[in-house]
């Protein structure tokens, strides 16, 4: 399950680093519609902090340890918001390339969480 | 006051033309270009920091040269970070003053390493020029001193 997710939230977070990506490329700041795709990005986060705890208090393992596993499973969540934010107020290409680095980030993230968590089944 | 709100119309009218020196001129270092570099040096505060922090109390004796040289980096992008947010000629100074010396950082840190991998058990953030951080720790501090010289002249 949260392998699934951790794999979803890479593909999800570098399709919304191309777009944004694209959009400072055209020199246009972020609008509604990168809004609402930093939304389900940010949810899919969220979605993945929630499991990751349920599962960290049902008794799960992670092979590199719960503190590292934690941290990481905060720093996906709060990426993208946290660009978002910054982008909101530059509003300018430069707002887009903020969030198209931030998702790149995240995907960095997440491939690191899958490391962390053991890199097999659950 | 009506001086005061008519100034503040001119500089949002200014913001509003997208990104043009006059409004990097006046407030500052962290608009723009420099609203990525603020991002990016935020997540590389975020990330030395917390490493060092969990290195230096869960292991140490391991490789505490490593961690401790992780440290000093955190601190270092975490003064970048504020400069930029702050702003001001005073800040951008400091700034500068600090990537030059986190460029110097990763060449120190990035040659020491590969000449005696023995002298780091575990890896650093400047390790072999940031390889294991994309490359990015190397790229980050000209970046910022290229955007750090522009700021001035805008």
């Amino acid at each position: 399950m949260i392998d699934a997710l951790t794999v979803a939230l890479g593909v999800t977070a570098l399709l919304l680093a191309a777009w944004c990506g694209f959009a400072a490329y055209r020199d246009q700041p972020t609008k509604d519609w990168h809004f609402i795709g930093m939304a389900v990005v940010a949810l899919l986060a969220i979605v993945q902090l929630v499991i990751g705890v349920v599962r960290l208090a049902g008794g799960a393992d992670p092979q590199q340890g719960v503190a590292i596993f934690v941290a990481y499973l905060i720093g996906s969540a709060l990426a993208v918001p946290i660009a978002a934010f910054m982008s909101l107020t530059e509003r300018t290409r430069w707002g887009s390339a903020t969030v198209s680095a931030a998702a790149v980030v995240l995907a960095v993230l997440e491939v690191r969480l899958y490391d962390i968590w053991g890199g097999v089944g659950g | 006051m009506t001086g005061d709100s008519t100034a503040g119309k001119a500089a949002g009218k200014a913001e509003k033309a997208a990104g043009k020196p006059e409004s990097t001129a006046r407030t500052g270092l962290g608009q723009g270009p420099g609203r990525l570099l603020v991002m990016l040096y935020g997540v590389f505060t975020v990330a030395a920091a917390s490493r060092s922090v969990y290195q230096l109390i869960a292991q140490y004796q391991e490789a505490p040269l490593a961690y401790i040289l992780s440290a000093v980096s955190a601190v270092v992008y975490a003064f970048i970070t504020v400069s930029l947010v702050r702003g001001g000629e005073g800040a951008r100074k400091a700034a500068f003053v600090c990537c030059a010396l986190e460029l110097l950082g990763v060449l120190t840190v990035g040659t020491w390493t590969l000449a005696d991998p023995s002298a780091f058990p575990d890896q650093t953030v400047w390790s072999d020029y940031g390889m294991g951080y994309l490359f990015i720790p190397i790229f980050l501090p000209v970046t910022g001193l290229l955007w750090l010289r522009k700021a001035r002249r805008g």
